[in-house]
């Protein structure tokens, strides 16, 4: 038995909620002043993930980099992997937003896009 | 001189100004003109590549960027007029707009009104008075950001923070994931001025340390920043001597607060409250000069730029039935007073009667992280409004709102907003 303390951020109040792992499974959630508490602990314990928002290089742009993200949460551990993934991506100046930057993302099924139009210098 | 009249100038192409310039749009004020002097459009949101803006105007969760050109879209489908590469110089109290730029030298632009949308700068290390030499490598946050999100440059390699509001804690992450090692958050508070969820996802997700009630006290280094001394602070915030220690590094951010950028306002005589550090506003964001409004952070800082959006598309209709005569005056003017534990509220006036308006929403601030409190409001002796809120913290804004009939029914020139501990 293991006891564990995660803040639900699910609102501004952020609670502290308290429980215990038992073989694998969540017991005694306490803590949580409502039932969004529950919810969120057991996600962010078992599978944190996370939206990814960074940038990647562009040729003959207006500005070197366009911003993206990851269109969907992707696995908390993967995070700094994705990052070395986007090193390595240029793209070519005009940019739109939507644009595919790297599809399904280290076998996540979730794709990284710009953020915003670039324009050519 | 180039001399050129517009009924509306909006000065800032940010978040503010072209809300409220799509907003007076859609109120039938067609000649409008926008002042930007960057070279896009966007302000401060174009360097804010994270997420978490928009759940409130949007409902769905966007980055700074796209939240941006939703507006510039929408800004551009209506044709309204925009000046980039061009700099503001002054603002008269009689609303005429001296603006420079590269290819249309000096402007003078008669304005029938205006919207000030300028928003807000950072603080410095001189503002904080950090002793020390002045090596390279001490950034504000607001300035590593811009370099490291759009300009492609990171400005060291292992960075202490000093100021744990969101901007510094979002700064930390974006370091770390882009190969700096974070060595510490520093906070002079007793408790973070960012959100729980920035201090779980851009500091606890990475083990970032957050340090409270401590700062930094020294800087070391002679071309570039070697190192700094940190000290804890005792209750008054002044470092406790005997408490400092040394931590290496080459680059020092600070997150150390936000200031309205009013040079323009001042030099037309718009008057500012010292608790927000922006213009005195009534309901409607008009100013002290009849037809000058303001919106946005050069208002007052805010946690969200949904309530940025919120509040210029208000000022952006008040300007509009300004130009059409919308607007009667009440016969007397109420004061919005911020009582006990209210750092500021918005607007400070309620001078206007306006025919289809439902409610005035006042925007607030704690002064201080409390929890189980009563929000009061007092007309003379007469309570108008008492709600139970179960935490308060200075990093997040109250709305409370006013019904028209609770305005209409009130017995004294001043109301007054406080917040109460409950059983108190």
């Amino acid at each position: 038995m293991k006891q564990e303390l995660i803040t639900c951020i699910s609102c501004p109040i952020g609670c502290d909620v308290e429980f215990e792992v038992v073989a694998g499974e969540i017991n005694n959630i306490e803590g949580n002043r409502c039932p969004k508490g529950k919810d969120y602990v057991i996600t962010e314990y078992f599978n944190p993930t996370r939206i990814l928002p960074t940038t990647v290089r562009v040729k003959r742009g207006v500005l070197p980099l366009v911003p993206v993200k990851t269109e969907e949460p992707i696995p908390k551990k993967l995070l700094e992997k994705a990052m070395k993934e986007l090193a390595k991506v240029e793209l070519e100046a005009p940019v739109k937003l939507g644009d595919v930057v790297i599809k399904n993302i280290l076998d996540t099924d979730v794709n990284v896009v710009a953020t915003r139009d670039l324009a050519k210098r | 001189m180039n001399k050129q009249s517009y009924d509306l100038v909006v000065i800032g192409g940010g978040p503010a100004g072209l809300a409220a310039a799509q907003e007076a749009y859609d109120q039938g004020v067609k000649d409008i003109l926008i002042i930007e002097r960057d070279f896009e459009l966007g302000g401060i949101l174009q360097q804010c590549i994270h997420n978490g803006f928009g759940l409130h105007h949007f409902g769905e969760e966007l980055t700074g960027p796209e939240y941006a050109q939703r507006f510039m879209e929408s800004v551009a489908d209506r044709g309204i007029e925009i000046k980039l590469n061009t700099m503001v110089l002054e603002v008269t109290p009689e609303k005429m707009v001296y603006a420079i730029n590269s290819t249309e030298g000096m402007l003078e632009i008669d304005a029938q009104a205006v919207i000030l949308a300028m928003g807000c700068r950072e603080r410095t290390r001189e503002a904080i008075g950090i002793p020390g030499s002045r090596p390279a490598g001490v950034f504000s946050a607001g300035t590593a950001q811009r370099y490291i999100n759009m300009e492609g440059y990171l400005p060291g390699k292992k960075a202490v923070i000093v100021g744990s509001g969101d901007i510094g804690l979002i700064m930390a992450r974006r370091m770390h994931l882009e190969g700096a090692s974070v060595e510490a958050v520093l906070e002079i508070m007793p408790f973070s001025g960012g959100l729980t969820r920035n201090i779980i996802q851009c500091l606890d997700d990475f083990d970032i340390p957050l340090r409270l009630s401590q700062t930094v006290t020294k800087i070391h280094g002679k071309e570039r920043v070697e190192g700094v001394t940190v000290s804890k602070v005792d209750d008054n915030l002044r470092p406790i001597p005997g408490t400092e220690y040394f931590v290496e590094c080459d680059t020092l951010l600070l997150s150390v607060g936000l200031i309205p950028e009013n040079e323009l306002s001042m030099e037309a005589g718009v008057e500012l409250d010292s608790a927000t550090g922006g213009p005195i506003v009534n309901e409607g964001r008009e100013t002290s000069i009849e037809g000058i409004y303001a919106c946005g952070n050069v208002l007052h800082v805010h946690d969200l730029v949904d309530y940025v959006t919120e509040e210029s598309k208000l000022a952006g209709k008040t300007a509009a039935y300004f130009l059409q005569d919308k607007i009667d005056k009440r016969k007397e003017r109420v004061e919005v007073i911020a009582g006990n534990d209210v750092s500021y509220v918005v607007p400070q006036q309620i001078t206007d009667k306006v025919a289809d308006r439902k409610r005035v929403d006042l925007y607030l601030r704690g002064r201080r992280p409390l929890e189980n409190v009563r929000i009061i409001i007092k007309d003379g002796e007469q309570e108008l409004f008492n709600k139970k809120e179960r935490v308060i913290k200075p990093a997040e804004m109250i709305t409370v709102p006013l019904s028209e009939k609770m305005i209409d029914d009130l017995n004294s020139e001043q109301i007054e907003i406080k917040i109460v501990k409950e059983g108190a």
